[in-house]
């Protein structure tokens, strides 16, 4: 082993941010906009004030404060009075189903609950969901096809008389999937379910009109799409209104829905972060889709035994996941430290198991852990891409020369 | 220039906390659970802030859980410890607790569990024979007891508290939220089991927390998902915030006897002038008290329509806690104290801070006085 040398880098080693879909940076607008709410602005030094203050002070955050709720509600087509401030998605989404379930008295026994969700959900939105299992709560967990589909018609048969609510993602965080959620919307709307999507991923990425979409409940994420971490909202529709129980006692914040003291920077930023989304949706869309299909046919014309995961008909234009035959996971992401990418979601990356989104796709173990997500964003060049993809090329070539397998797969 | 005297609502950002925070707010961090390197760094960054929120508080940094803000610590310390414990074991709390406390404790009555307030005394300070009494009757889950009162300021012997708590065999959670950065907080010589804190009542930013928790203590979490802060408490970190609540927790331990001696100094001119203008209540003032509080009633006025005086006149105060303004009902925590619900009504706080001056005091005296000569004319 320690004769073979490896491939060295092909530009100057400078690393290489494709895990937008983690993360994204701070666009410098919204910094700009939230440092009045840190340090006070130039006319009026007190604009840190609690915004929950009955002085002069307090009442001129809490006008930036629902701006802000106006720039969120214009992004997904709501009114300012849907909008719930939260400490972040993974707020919004226990919000959105643990109090969903109690509101409807799920968690006292007083009624049978059925949840309808999928597989290939968040995180949060499946330990929330086991969490109500522990209540009493019966939960189906959708599986999708070998794309990572879901049809409007597999929602709909799941639905039993007691189901309470169905949560799903708008775009799969790990590979881009797309549902079709206004259709999904329509179904449960007519058979008077309670709907809740997860549209981190899909924020500031495609058109969501709420007008247009009967969802009754989605969440949102600031760090996202350039806003900042530690803020998030969750849309609650007021017409026909539906009901939550609070999870977070205190205050009476956020009508009653989220107590506790609202941050005013980081509810700018969010504002702003969405005021610059809608701008920049159309555009972002097109040039980010463009670099991912770049990527996926420089690496697919280099190299055989490539899976691309999810359907490439519906999925987002910022994500590419593919799987690499006849490379151990570990050893190909050890041999790309110039590139920030993942294998999955951020919030999985402490376990190493392989991603259940692609086990749920029918990935076997191995492939499914020999897997890289590529997530880009707004800084992201073409020239990155070539760089980007060059690098996972060698590398591949390389570890499949290394092992025993690697020469007849 | 406007005067503000309500830092036990927020307090500004002290600008060497907004540089520490500047820098990863544009600096290349990544989301803290990534495993690529700007993942790493920005995981360092939160382990920094960590040791420096215990050293705080004497707690050792494996104790410490980052929250959204004291809010959803105070919510996750009382109904994380109900969840896991039977459900015959009761909970109590002090009458004069933060509505995160009051109202936690109510949801979780709602949800059938058996809940208690143990009463203060006029001065504010735990009805002793009450409590005791009160733990003798059966299994205690949890005390919740604050340090230190968000209006009056006065400080319950929570050390006391606790060694009772014990001996029942309950825990404790101390709110210490207003008591952190202006007076010495250390959370083995309290005896509490649990202690939230706030970022943005030491000159930290908004939106960040933290549940100090020893490791014995079994806890359900509030939030499911992600696994972060040892699964009790998932979501992507809020590292700008974090990291900044780091900075402020190290400049509170540093710089807690010059901030506490300068308000105790202010504060004190500001009760001479107050008794000398007649016709004031100071409330809580025979028991140990922040040395940046005082909560008064002006004979004459109603709160509301004094702070809104004040306002006019470009000073900043309260009438009480920021989390029930608004709402067109007397504090909770005079009315706890039993005092009557017209003092109650005309009650103003009044919370300084390092950057508080005599200047300040003096306007701020002389404004009261032209308006208690309207009110007396009126």
């Amino acid at each position: 082993m320690s004769a073979v040398i490896a491939p060295a880098t092909s530009r100057a080693a400078r690393t290489i941010y494709l895990d937008y879909a983690a993360t994204t940076p701070l666009a410098p607008q919204v910094l700009e906009a939230m440092l009045p709410y840190l340090r006070g602005g130039e006319s009026d030094p007190l604009l840190w004030a609690n915004p929950a203050s009955a002085h002069g002070p307090g009442y001129r955050a809490r006008a930036a404060v629902e701006r802000a709720r106006a720039q969120v509600a214009a992004l997904i087509g709501a009114d300012a009075t849907e909008i719930i401030f939260t400490s972040g998605a993974t707020e919004s989404n226990n919000l959105a189903i643990k109090g969903a379930l109690e509101f409807h008295g799920a968690l006292r026994g007083s009624r049978r609950a059925h949840l309808v969700s999928s597989r290939t959900e968040h995180r949060c939105v499946l330990d929330s969901c086991r969490y109500l299992e522990t209540q009493g709560v019966r939960v189906t967990y959708l599986k999708p096809d070998a794309l990572g589909r879901i049809a409007p018609a597999q929602v709909f048969e799941a639905l039993t008389p007691d189901t309470v609510l169905v949560s799903l993602m708008w775009v799969n965080n790990e590979i881009g999937v797309v549902y079709d959620i206004p259709a999904i919307a329509r179904g449960l709307r007519e058979r008077g379910v309670l709907f809740h999507v997860d549209a981190v991923q899909a924020a500031g990425k495609l058109p969501i009109d709420l007008r247009e979409v009967p969802v009754d409940l989605l969440s949102l994420s600031a760090h996202k799409i350039y806003g900042p971490k530690g803020v998030g909202a969750l849309y609650v529709r007021r017409k026909p209104r539906a009901r939550l129980a609070p999870q977070m006692h205190g205050g009476g914040h956020e009508q009653g829905m989220r107590s506790g003291t609202l941050a005013t920077h980081q509810i700018v930023g969010l504002g702003a972060a969405c005021a610059l989304a809608a701008q920049r949706l159309g555009e972002d869309a097109v040039r980010l889709a463009q670099l991912r299909e770049r990527l996926w046919q420089r690496l697919a014309s280099a190299l055989p035994g490539l899976h691309r995961n999810g359907d490439p008909q519906a999925c987002a234009p910022h994500l590419l996941n593919v799987s690499f035959e006849g490379v151990e996971g570990e050893a190909l992401r050890a041999s790309l430290p110039e590139l920030a990418l993942s294998s999955g979601s951020a919030c999985s990356s402490a376990t190493a198991e392989p991603s259940y989104v692609l086990r749920a796709l029918g990935r076997d173990d191995e492939l499914a852990n020999a897997s890289l997500r590529f997530s880009f964003g707004r800084a992201t060049s073409v020239e990155e891409i070539e760089c980007a993809a060059q690098r996972v090329i060698e590398q591949v070539r390389w570890l499949r020369e290394l092992s025993p397998f690697g020469k007849d797969g | 220039m406007p005067i503000y005297f309500d830092h036990n609502a927020t307090t500004p950002l002290d600008p060497r906390v907004l540089e520490a925070m500047q820098a990863c707010l544009g600096g290349p961090y990544g989301n803290a659970s990534s495993v690529h390197r700007y993942g790493r760094a920005a995981r360092d960054a939160i382990e920094a802030a960590r040791a420096q929120v215990a050293a705080l508080v004497g707690a050792q940094p494996q104790e410490v859980f980052f929250t959204s803000g004291a809010t959803e610590s105070n919510n996750l310390a009382l109904q994380g410890a109900l969840a896991t414990a039977p459900a015959a074991a009761r909970l109590l709390y002090g009458a004069t607790e933060h509505p995160s406390v009051l109202e936690t404790a109510e949801a979780l009555r709602a949800a059938g569990r058996a809940v208690e307030v143990v009463a203060v005394g006029r001065d504010g300070l735990l009805d002793w024979a009450a409590y005791e009494t009160q733990l003798s009757r059966g299994p205690v889950r949890l005390v919740a007891l604050m340090r230190a009162n968000n209006e009056t300021g006065v400080i319950q012997d929570v050390p006391r508290a606790a060694r009772l708590a014990h001996a029942r065999g309950a825990l404790l959670h101390c709110d210490a939220v207003q008591a952190a950065g202006k007076i010495p907080v250390d959370f083995d010589a309290l005896g509490a089991d649990l202690m939230s804190l706030s970022a943005h009542k030491i000159y930290g930013p908004k939106g960040v927390g933290a549940l100090v928790k020893r490791a014995a203590v079994e806890l359900a979490p509030l939030l499911h998902g992600g696994g972060q802060e040892h699964g009790l408490r998932p979501g992507t970190e809020n590292l700008p915030a974090i990291v900044g609540f780091g900075v402020a927790a190290e400049l509170a331990r540093d710089e807690l006897e010059r901030r506490a001696a300068h308000c105790r100094r202010l504060r004190e001119m500001l009760e001479a002038g107050l008794r000398r203008l007649g016709a004031v209540t100071i409330f809580g003032d025979s028991a140990p008290r922040l040395p940046n509080t005082v909560q008064f009633a002006l004979a004459g006025w109603e709160g509301e329509a004094l702070l809104m005086a004040l306002d006019r006149k470009g000073i900043a105060v309260s009438s009480g806690s920021a989390c029930s303004s608004g709402k067109g009902e007397p504090s909770h925590v005079l009315l706890g104290m039993g005092w009557p619900r017209e003092l109650a009504f005309g009650a103003i706080r009044v919370s300084l801070g390092p950057s508080s001056t005599e200047n300040e005091i003096a306007r701020f005296l002389a404004v009261l006085s032209e308006l208690q000569a309207l009110g007396a004319a009126a």
